[in-house]
């Protein structure tokens, strides 16, 4: 590897830097003002793409090819910026008071829809854009060839990084947008008109991210795959860089890009006499850089404490134990469940659906002990799911454990990496501990998908099969309606315990809860150790009803799944996350049923859910009954 | 007030599980003996560009064999299910399909972590399973079961069919592209251990792994440039590809590099790089266009005629899985799983690409595919001077298979 090979490299990083950092800037301006998690950003970089690839040509055809590249690049950059106006007005606007998480919620409804309407619209197939008129050849450095479009990749952002610069620093729209990060009812308060000014800034994040989509045209072809790969890239350098800084956003995107051009760049390595492709560490470098960034620096590389957010809704109530009839139907709920597979003799499909609900219901709830009384919105809870199905898989396939011991193994495995990982994610807050979280699954995540030897690799482990007596469905119906009801009964004890109260105090207020003498970091860490545990055992579950495990089944998307739940159901409830697993899994499986764009209407009815309901179902049940006027 | 809460959200919850679970008891339909009910399942909206045409060529041929009397006199019903891309929801969804739908026999999948899952399932409960897309070594050998059968031929056979033209080309310094996970993986394994056994001063100076549909092709392309092999194995597919072969093309990566490619040639991954196509490279593939044989000539016209639109990779694919299970059905002489199973142990079929049978030793079916060379015609990518290459010639022999197949029977 000669020296200047590594150089052009890090000269081909800059290029694609230019591209991470246009979407991340975006979301970086968006969750800056409105402290909107935008997961449908993914989505505005897709469409300006797919807009750029359809609009260039029919412009092309009005003002001649070359300017209809560019000029179907603008165009699609406002399309996507109108789009986001539009989304901000006709939606998120109805959600600034619901809690933070529900906005999330109804951001990742929309890439789902977004999603089915660009397959609607473009069909199935890639669609590869033109090359970029003059600039489609190449020039000499180092011996080797650049690409005219990558030097101009590479100047475009940090062009547009000064332009939004100058923006901020320089135009009255700019103060207002920094007024409004620091202190939004401030600016209200002074009479600065809020709601047109939160439109505006979802349009020009919106439109950034179109934009930069757009610019792709002539280096990928536009595919329905884009929106997730983009969003997770986007929330790594927003996060890396401190969120809601731009310049740190642009550090962290070359970061970023040059940690994997180097990768790339390195191929295979000898170490140590073990030899090494390099180049399988792209698929995890930009987590890699985020963990190591987020454990030295909790704020990111320019971030500063997020001000403290100004509670919209009332302060939560205290959770209270059941009253008589409660448990009654509580009790009639377990029932039902436990009588299942004679249900299942007159409805033979009804047992195996509850089983996918038991284990939906343990896996939410353990997420829900961390999320609603501990405070800890974890992205990444599927990375314990993860250990405990690969800890029990692994202890079935190559160990040849008996059941309840390969069982009790991945239990082992789960709470080792949440006490692990824990120790490092206890200590942040809010957005930068759930990014963490996120970064240490897509660790454990890539570590499953590539250790081909122990975890079987992309494809996974299969026929984990339980032993006798677990090995007919009702056999494992039973045990796991067991295990998940000591689960969900051991959790909700710790939540009405001292170690629950203290949990509880530590998420209102930390720094009284440590005046009273809680040691707030280690009861918060046991938490998380505990939660995983539990965690662990639904995922053992999930690996013996299904015989097999892979990689996908603990990706981002089972933690965004574990989040739905528990908000469908309700945070602010200890019922709520069972009632949101239980809800999801079936309107997974009966939408999935029923029509080929089940994504968009999964997402639909998660938008109506969000918006009849901003507090879940459980809780959104409890608010109407309490005040029958209706109003939250 | 909590109470109520928690009342009311047990209440809501109990309601939704009893509604769910009373509505298919309703739903159920009149148990009428007569049709064969085929359970299919298939990543639909994860991999929607390979599938949609695979299911059109599904219904084409269940259409076909209804309008002749179907298999015996009974008609063949098609009961088609997304498997949600995942292998969790593809059991769960294997599981409805035999449970409640009272399926025959299971078909289908795609990718094949996804095809091993259904593979173990159906070996668990004993029901017959065609898996129809997934190209994993594992699902007939490694993990092969009794219970399984493939079609489409497998990462090996694709990769063997490629080796006489890697060999014939007698390049010393190889490099390999492939995307990180274990159909590029073993594809690269495979390709390296047989070329090093028919060619042993070769040398491998490259390898990148990229991860999939996430390749930064620039740096890529300029790495495999910067090892100066004078010819590259590709096993990229698909938008990996389309940006690879573009950033390629832009840098010069690849000039005078002589390159072989798995899948490259059908029109599912070639037809989108339109007058990009890489002209030279020696691929495997459809080219619908040049196949002469009168049982293709006869599937193309009744394709075009039924969805005025040229016939995919995966249309073939889908027709021929229908009818090799009528061809099972036929010959087990109805639909008991056992019988089935026999049946389709070196069970003959005549499908699009001419006869092939089901090999009894590790149920892996003889369907091969065609190797060629791209070029551009009217900007559009095709194969030219294409051969077909029978799987049975690529295969081990049955001798060695067993000792591949250590699990299975």
């Amino acid at each position: 590897m000669s020296l200047d090979a590594l150089l052009f490299q890090a000269v081909n990083g800059l290029a694609s830097a230019s591209g991470l950092f246009l979407v991340a800037a975006g979301l970086s301006i968006i969750f800056g003002v409105t402290r909107i998690v935008n997961m449908a950003h993914g989505s505005f970089y897709m469409l300006g793409l797919y807009l750029a690839v359809t609009l260039a040509p029919k412009i092309g055809t009005w003002i001649g090819g070359p300017f209809g590249f560019w000029a179907g690049i603008l165009a699609a950059a406002l399309v996507v910026a109108a789009l986001g106006a539009l989304i901000e007005m006709t939606l998120l606007r109805r959600l600034y008071g619901a809690p933070e998480l529900y906005q999330l919620l109804a951001t990742f409804a929309l890439l789902l829809v977004i999603n089915d309407a660009a397959l609607f619209l473009w069909g199935p197939e890639d669609i590869l854009g033109p090359r970029a008129p003059g600039l489609s050849g190449s020039v000499m450095l180092l011996g080797r060839r650049l690409p005219e479009y990558d030097i101009f990749l590479a100047l475009i952002g940090p062009a547009v990084l000064i332009g939004l610069h100058l923006l901020l620093a320089r135009t009255r729209f700019g103060r207002l947008i920094r007024a409004a990060t620091q202190d939004r009812e401030m600016v209200a308060a002074l009479g600065i008109n809020e709601a047109l000014l939160f439109t505006m800034v979802f349009a020009l994040g919106a439109g950034i991210a179109g934009l930069g989509g757009a610019l792709q045209m002539a280096r990928e072809p536009a595919s329905l795959t884009l929106d997730l790969s983009v969003l997770g890239d986007a929330f790594v350098v927003v996060v890396v860089g401190g969120m809601g800084s731009i310049r740190g956003a642009y550090l962290a995107a070359v970061l970023v890009a040059e940690a994997k051009a180097l990768c790339t760049a390195l191929g295979v390595v000898d170490i140590f006499g073990f030899t090494f492709n390099m180049s399988r560490l792209t698929l995890v470098a930009e987590f890699l850089v985020m963990a190591l960034v987020l454990i030295v620096r909790p704020h990111g590389l320019f971030g500063r404490p997020q001000p403290p957010a100004a509670r919209g809704g009332p302060a939560e109530p205290p959770l209270r134990p059941f009253s008589a009839p409660a448990r009654l139907l509580a009790l009639a709920a377990v029932a039902l469940f436990a009588a299942m597979p004679l249900i299942g003799t007159l409805v033979s499909y009804a047992p195996v659906l509850a089983l996918d609900m038991l284990v939906a219901a343990l896996f939410a709830a353990s997420l829900h002990f961390i999320m609603g009384p501990g405070g800890m919105a974890s992205f990444g809870h599927a990375a314990y799911f993860g250990l405990g199905a690969y800890g029990t898989a692994y202890a079935v396939t190559a160990l040849s454990l008996p059941t309840p011991l390969a069982f009790a193994t991945g239990i082992g495995v789960a709470a080792f990496g949440a006490v692990l990982f824990g120790w490092f994610c206890v200590r942040l807050e809010g957005v930068y501990f759930a990014m963490l979280t996120l970064a240490f699954a897509q660790i454990v995540w890539s570590v499953a998908f590539q250790w081909e030897e122990v975890t079987g690799g992309s494809n996974g482990l299969f026929d984990v099969w339980p032993e006798w007596p677990f090995d007919s469905r009702t056999g494992l119906y039973l045990a796991a309606f067991v295990v998940t009801l000591a689960g969900l009964l051991l959790l909700r004890r710790l939540v009405f315990a001292p170690f629950g109260m203290a949990l509880r105090a530590a998420r209102d207020s930390r720094l009284r809860a440590e005046a009273s003498g809680i040691p707030v970091a280690r009861v918060r860490w046991l938490a998380f150790a505990l939660a995983g545990a539990v965690c662990g055992a639904a995922g053992g579950l999930f690996a013996f009803a299904k015989g097999s495990i892979s990689p996908e089944a603990i990706s981002v998307g089972r933690s965004i799944d574990g989040l739905v739940m528990v908000l469908i159901g309700g945070v602010q409830s200890l019922i709520g996350p069972v009632v949101g697993a239980g809800a999801f899994t079936l309107l997974q499986d009966s939408v999935m049923r029923e029509t080929d764009y089940w994504r968009a209407l999964l997402g639909l009815i998660i938008l109506a859910v969000v918006l009849l309901f901003p507090f879940g179902i459980a809780g959104g049940l409890s608010r109407g009954l309490r005040r029958p006027g209706g109003a939250r | 007030m909590g109470y109520s809460s928690c009342l009311r959200a047990a209440l809501t919850g109990a309601a939704m599980t009893v509604a769910a679970l009373a509505l298919p008891a309703f739903t159920l339909p009149a148990p009428a003996a007569e049709p064969i009910r085929i359970g299919e399942l298939n990543s639909y909206k994860a991999q929607p560009a390979f599938l949609d045409p695979y299911r059109k060529g599904m219904q084409l041929a269940v259409k076909e064999i209804n309008d002749a009397g179907g298999v015996d006199g009974r008609p063949l019903e098609l009961i088609s299910r997304d498997d949600g891309g995942n292998p969790g929801d593809a059991i769960r969804v294997a599981e409805d399909l035999v449970t409640r739908e009272k399926v025959d026999l299971l078909a289908g999948t795609f990718l094949s972590h996804i095809g091993l899952a259904v593979s173990g399932f159906a070996g668990k409960r004993k029901v017959f399973f065609l898996a129809a897309e997934p190209l994993t070594d594992k699902l007939t050998w490694s993990d092969g079961n009794r219970y399984t059968f493939r079609l489409r031929p497998s990462t090996y056979m694709q990769v063997a069919m490629l080796l006489p033209a890697a060999k014939a080309a007698q390049r010393k310094r190889w490099a390999i592209v492939y995307p990180n996970y274990e159909y590029g993986q073993s594809a690269a394994a495979t390709f390296k251990k047989l070329l090093k056994d028919a060619q042993p001063d070769v040398e491998f100076v490259e390898e990148q792994a990229t991860p999939l549909g996430k390749i930064d092709a620039g740096p890529v392309a300029q790495a495999i440039a910067d090892a100066k092999p004078d010819a590259v194995f590709n096993v990229l597919f698909g938008p990996d590809l389309a940006k690879f072969v573009r950033e390629a093309d832009t840098r010069g990566a690849l000039e005078g590099t002589y390159v072989v490619s798995l899948l490259s040639g059908e029109p599912e991954y070639l037809d989108p790089l339109k007058d990009e196509a890489p002209a030279g490279w020696v691929v495997t593939g459809y080219p619908w266009y040049a196949i002469t044989t009168p049982e293709h000539m006869a599937f193309l016209s009744a394709y075009q005629k039924a969805y005025g639109d040229y016939p995919r990779l995966g249309s073939v694919v889908g027709y021929t899985t229908i009818k090799s299970i009528a061809a099972g059905l036929k010959k087990a002489g109805g639909t008991d799983t056992e019988k089935l199973v026999d049946a389709f142990r070196g069970l003959e079929v005549v499908g699009p690409f001419g006869p092939f049978s089901y090999r009894a030793s590790d149920h892996q079916a003889t369907m091969g595919a065609y190797v060629g060379i791209l070029a551009l015609k009217d900007g559009q990518g095709i194969m030219v001077q294409p051969s077909y290459v029978d799987g049975a010639s690529v295969l081990p022999s049955d001798a060695e298979v067993k000792a591949l197949r250590p699990a299975a029977d």
